[in-house]
């Protein structure tokens, strides 16, 4: 039980130091402001520790982040080569093929007025639809290998990239085109110097959306096959046996593979778009 | 009108679709040709070009259905069985649905009530709002077979409640977003004048706060209903479940039938569309009754 209140006690504590910050002088610096945040998620890491210790929660419902740790540390060779698998082979691949075609049919398509007006509304649509469900089409098309987990995060990341990318190219005002066109600019100029960076707001919008989908994509592809490795397969065969702390392990892997992608796009991000108010401030 | 809107509208969309159609149809030959000419060359027959189209039209188990048949599963599983049938796709909708609609209200509550603690709390929005962030980016799917082998364990049977889980996990995020803008919408002068009508925190939320923010609420349940529908069928893929379009998805992937694969995506699509669409339609008719329609 003292496992159970001391963690309660800490949690609390926590809390209130987090109060205490948010209120305090310092709240706008940058330490601040990355401490909370990191506070309570230590907190509910030992709330955690504590309420599976304090009241014996059986392992094969829900280990206590010490044994995941344990065991992301026991295993790191199989995580390793499974995140090189599903993140890298099959999600990055996948993404940066869908986005490069993405980008390349939404410039194409911008040339033709009557297209972008007949693709946007599909194109938004389809980005809403369940498209995760290709995913054992995409096996049977390409085989067990990284290629089909690829082709599922192509299909998934093609048409929010593609939407975001059109809506950007019409971002520049009319008044901004006109001042380049009486600069004597070309088409490309224009797009390279005007529209393009104009875009790039919405076209990373699109991109980061992809992120998320493409780790998806790649670990539910490997849902329907996939070779004796890979995040995917690791979860539903260790969770067959029951070894939840290695399906812990899996998943922290997968979180901290999602937010380093996502967190690399919006650094990108950062840095392409840093004349945006959204960016400044 | 009509006939700017015609032109404008509707005449590119259907281009779009024909364009779409017509390059299904060239893939489905393109794709299926290869087991028709291996057939025909096994049986020591030569195809003309007509026969080889005709019969990459009319396979059983094609790489890739083309339309008119994935419709006319469509219409063998829905009109042609009893909504009752496990191989009626209504019945497996059904199924999809109700775990949708039930991940759907879940994650909008829990949207709802996240964006008004972050508003009026500022520990809150500096604790929580980044986790919110990060727990988009973890890949949900990986949670899904251990909430549907763990769940049971601590007394919760079913399968509508894993799925309900994993649908509200998606679909609250978006709300959460459209909430916390929403709720801020409202200027400073028009707390001000809230504040010299002497209303309470309470007051100020009903009258000003809240209204203010449901254009805002409504775009995001426009994209948390979508959310919530991709939810619940990651929520039946991955689980060995045997109801819903997910699981036929799963069961078509076994027996090795795409075409049972495709039709359940079909469904899964409008499905989609009809939910979106009536959300659409509610916050028409809502934001008419509040007097905010543009």
């Amino acid at each position: 039980m003292n496992w159970l209140f001391g963690s309660i006690a800490f949690w609390v504590a926590a809390w209130a130091l987090n109060v205490w910050l948010a209120n305090s002088p310092w709240r706008e610096r940058r330490a601040v402001r990355i401490a909370i945040p990191v506070i309570f998620g230590i907190s509910i890491l030992v709330l955690w520790e504590g309420v599976v210790r304090g009241l014996q929660v059986s392992p094969v419902v829900l280990p206590p982040p010490s044994a995941i740790w344990a065991r992301i540390l026991q295993s790191f060779d199989i995580l390793w080569r499974d995140f090189v698998q599903t993140a890298i082979k099959g999600a990055v691949s996948g993404y940066v093929i869908g986005c490069t075609a993405a980008f390349l049919t939404a410039i194409l398509v911008d040339r033709k007025p009557f297209l972008r007006r007949g693709l946007l509304p599909i194109g938004n649509f389809v980005a809403a639809l369940p498209i995760v469900g290709l995913a054992p089409i995409m096996v049977n098309w390409f085989g067990f290998g990284w290629e089909s987990k690829a082709a599922v995060v192509v299909a998934m990341v093609f048409f929010p990239v593609l939407v975001n990318t059109v809506q950007g190219l019409s971002e520049a005002s009319e008044m901004q085109r006109d001042l380049m066109r009486t600069y004597a600019a070309g088409y490309w100029q224009e797009l390279v110097k005007l529209r393009l960076p104009a875009a790039m707001p919405f076209i990373f919008n699109g991109l980061k959306v992809g992120t998320t989908l493409a780790l998806i994509g790649a670990i539910v592809a490997e849902y329907f096959g996939s070779p004796i490795y890979g995040m995917g397969f690791r979860i539903s065969t260790e969770v067959g046996r029951l070894a939840i702390d290695m399906v812990w392990a899996e998943i922290a892997m997968a979180a901290l593979a999602g937010s380093l992608f996502y967190g690399l796009v919006t650094l990108i991000e950062k840095w392409v778009t840093f004349w945006h108010p959204s960016q400044r401030g | 009108m009509t006939g700017d809107w015609m032109r404008e509208k509707v005449l590119p969309v259907l281009t779009v679709v024909a364009a779409i159609f017509a390059l299904w149809y060239g893939a489905a030959i393109w794709m299926n040709s290869s087991w028709t000419l291996a057939q025909a060359e096994r049986a020591g027959k030569t195809l003309t070009f007509t026969e080889i189209v005709k019969d990459t039209m009319s396979q059983s188990r094609p790489k890739l259905p083309a339309p008119h048949q994935i419709a006319a599963e469509i219409w063998k599983s829905t009109v042609q069985k009893k909504i009752t049938s496990k191989r009626s796709l209504i019945f497996h909708g059904w199924i999809t649905l109700r775990a949708t609609l039930a991940g759907f209200a879940l994650g909008t509550a829990i949207g709802i009530l996240m964006a008004i603690a972050i508003v009026y709390s500022r520990t809150m929005e500096l604790s929580l709002m980044p986790w919110a962030v990060i727990s988009q980016t973890i890949p949900i799917v990986a949670l899904a077979p251990m909430i549907v082998v763990v769940l049971p364990k601590i007394g919760i049977e079913g399968r509508l409640i894993p799925k309900a889980i994993i649908s509200a996990y998606l679909c609250y995020f978006p709300v959460l977003v459209g909430m916390v803008k929403g709720l801020r919408a409202p200027h400073r002068e028009q707390l001000d004048l809230m504040k010299t009508y002497n209303a309470s925190g309470l007051q100020s939320f009903l009258k000003l706060r809240l209204p203010s923010s449901v254009p805002y609420l409504f775009t995001s349940l426009k994209i948390g209903i979508a959310a919530a529908l991709v939810g619940a069928i990651v929520g039946e893929l991955p689980t060995g479940a045997v109801r819903g379009l997910g699981a036929r998805i799963l069961i078509g992937d076994q027996f090795g039938n795409p075409m049972q694969i495709w039709a359940a995506l079909t469904c899964a699509a409008i499905l989609a569309g009809l939910l979106i669409m009536i959300v659409g339609l509610l916050q028409r008719i809502t934001l008419k009754r509040m007097g905010m329609a543009e």
